[in-house]
């Protein structure tokens, strides 16, 4: 007798995999003329093995429940004037950062699982990264309507998209994923899927979202949650991709591995931002930058390259180098943004007496060493009157596009430097591995739009940093940049707080 | 290696010398003295001379730095793009061996960022 009802086997199999059929009056080849210029080979796509089974109808279901419950507590985090609850208003600054930063690279996302959908011949790897397309289009608007509230009482949030596309520091994350998305589709899934999503993305959504709770942001931590059930799909398919990939045919082995080590760096560089935003901008800390990176990368991250071992992955190249740096990124991150605050759209300080310490006690090898001395300086200026500001351009890294503000792995006093000559021009690197990214596919990265260089070009309009930032970035200085004590956002807290403004601000006191 | 694409790749340099405008880039870094987060990018006229370099261009950027007034210039020593270099003050930097995109590096011994910090 048959069943009236299928069962989640049976609908999966029905409204997906039969939801393809044989070509008859076109070659796959001619669907598909993607699949094969990377070199990576694939013998059978039935291999493919969807982790969720996900079905289109279930999918709708899920999310759209989803969103119920976020869009319900959006609400009352508005309703409730929540904006004044949160730990400090020198939090909103991170929140500065995700929307330019990290919403614009979601609809990055989008756009590339929407490609490659398209372009490989099994039909369960087309229809995860539709769902996938999707599930970020969805991450992309409820990181806006999240943050849109925080927009009405705070600055730097107006112009997220056309700062994404222009701003100095955004360059990061936008070239990051221009990188990915212009890379084949199997590259793709690689870099975004595994690299990024598998490997690193913990890092960004497990302590951040974390410490939007512990300060008070209940309206981000709502949409972490909301999108932490998509995340773990995300995984569970970069795990599954890299695993088919290498199941598929030897041959794919090293060039798995050479996109491995390249995403992993690049990865790497990208969340240097992250940390910042994690050891400086939560006003309540979760925990550091270096434990976090012990936990959800070497940690979590040697598992899975003992895993790995079986297929003849080995871990990242240079990753060696990334134990040395945890003690140094977020420092040396925080130090450049606080330096060329006049031209962010967020602003920037001196850690408290109390961070302070807690970065003394977090970072035992490097922080008194070399960074306290640092900002012990900077607070002296700036009880004088003198706030440091550094009117130079940067020097950028022409992968990453970082400023080379990095320190040698052995040697925590000298900047670390790499350079090459390709056709007569000479490239300059902040590390060995965007120095071998570069060197494997110059003419990729010989085309980098570098904000600094765009600048001395005159592309940017204006004559002088002053005029880029105003007219070219659409950020107003006076009110988005600079140093956040005594900035028009500063002094509208104390208000909310029922504090006087003071006049020299509440300036932590010189040690 | 060449890009691996789907078809020919032409591909220029976003920012080689003629798109300076009659300038080239020169990258300058201060040997231990981090608190300067990264050297600095100037685009500059390949016929200045080095010492128009050091006064109208050296000497303010690095100005902010407390060391920055003990500098002895005479004593300073250099490195083009990772080699030994003994600037001629009265020559161009172009007859200087400095092309587009080096990076120069002052070394100034005995000054080592605040508290010596290498800051």
């Amino acid at each position: 007798m048959s069943t009236k009802k299928l069962n989640q086997k049976e609908k999966y199999r029905c409204m997906t995999r039969d939801l393809d059929w044989e070509p008859s009056y076109q070659t796959k080849e001619g669907i598909y003329p993607f699949e094969r210029f990377e070199g990576i080979r694939i013998t059978d796509w039935d291999k493919w093995e969807d982790p969720f089974r996900l079905t289109m109808d279930a999918y709708w279901k899920y999310q759209a429940e989803k969103e119920k419950k976020l869009y319900a507590i959006f609400d009352a985090f508005a309703q409730n004037d929540s904006q004044t609850k949160i730990s400090d208003a020198r939090y909103v600054n991170a929140l500065k950062i995700f929307l330019c930063a990290v919403t614009p690279v979601e609809y990055q996302a989008y756009q590339g699982f929407a490609r490659v959908g398209r372009h490989f011949g099994g039909v369960g790897a087309r229809l995860a990264c539709q769902i996938q397309a999707i599930d970020e289009l969805r991450h992309v608007q409820t990181q806006i309507h999240a943050m849109s509230h925080y927009n009405k009482h705070f600055n730097g949030l107006h112009d997220f998209a056309h700062m994404h596309d222009r701003v100095w520091f955004l360059s990061v994350p936008k070239s990051f994923f221009d990188d990915a998305r212009s890379a084949g589709p199997f590259e793709f899934l690689t870099a975004i899927s595994f690299s990024f999503e598998y490997v690193l993305t913990n890092l960004l959504f497990v302590p951040f979202m974390s410490g939007a709770a512990h300060n008070g942001d209940m309206a981000t931590v709502t949409f972490g949650f909301s999108s932490q059930s998509d995340e773990a799909r995300h995984m569970t398919l970069g795990l599954e991709v890299v695993k088919f990939l290498l199941e598929q045919h030897e041959d794919n082995v090293p060039i798995i591995q050479r996109w491995i080590d390249k995403w992993f760096w690049r990865g790497y560089r990208l969340l240097t931002v992250v940390g910042t935003m994690m050891d400086y901008m939560l006003p309540n800390k979760v925990m550091s930058w270096a434990e976090a990176w012990e936990m959800y990368f070497e940690q979590a991250g040697g598992a899975l390259f003992k895993d790995l071992e079986r297929y003849g992955i080995r871990p990242p190249k240079y990753v060696e180098q990334t134990t040395v740096g945890k003690q140094h990124i977020s420092h040396q991150a925080w130090s450049i943004f606080y330096q060329h605050s006049q031209a962010t759209n967020f602003h920037t300080w001196i850690p408290s007496d109390t961070e302070l310490d807690w970065m003394s006690a977090k970072y035992p090898d490097s922080f008194d060493r070399i960074y306290r001395p640092r900002y012990q300086y900077w607070r002296d200026q700036q009880v004088k009157g003198e706030r440091f500001y550094n009117q130079n351009l940067p020097m950028l890294c022409q992968v990453c596009q970082l400023s080379l503000s990095f320190t040698e792995p052995d040697d925590d006093t000298r900047l670390s430097h790499r350079s090459l000559i390709h056709q007569g021009e000479r490239f300059h690197f902040c590390s060995d591995g965007c120095h071998d990214i570069f060197r494997h596919e110059p003419e990729k990265y010989l085309q980098a739009r570098l904000p600094v260089h765009e600048i001395l070009k005159g592309n940017c309009g204006g004559s002088n940093v002053e005029e880029v930032v105003r007219d070219y970035y659409h950020i107003t200085s006076s009110e988005e940049s600079f140093e956040y004590l005594g900035s028009p956002e500063h002094r509208r807290w104390q208000q909310w707080k029922n504090d006087e403004p003071k006049p020299d601000g509440d300036l932590p006191k010189v040690i | 290696m060449p890009v691996n694409a789907i078809g020919a790749y032409p591909a220029q340099s976003r920012d080689r010398l003629e798109n300076f405008n009659g300038r080239q880039l020169l990258y300058l870094g201060w040997s231990r003295h981090l608190l300067f987060c990264a050297p600095m990018t100037f685009a500059l006229p390949p016929e200045m001379t080095f010492g128009e370099f050091l006064e109208s261009v050296v000497k303010p950027a690095i100005a902010p730095h407390p060391d920055a007034a003990f500098v002895d210039f005479a004593k300073a020593e250099w490195q083009l793009d990772d080699q030994p270099f003994a600037p001629d003050l009265a020559a161009s930097l172009s007859a200087n061996g400095i092309g587009h995109k080096s990076l120069l590096f002052l070394s100034t011994p005995g000054l080592d960022g605040i508290h010596g910090s290498h800051n």
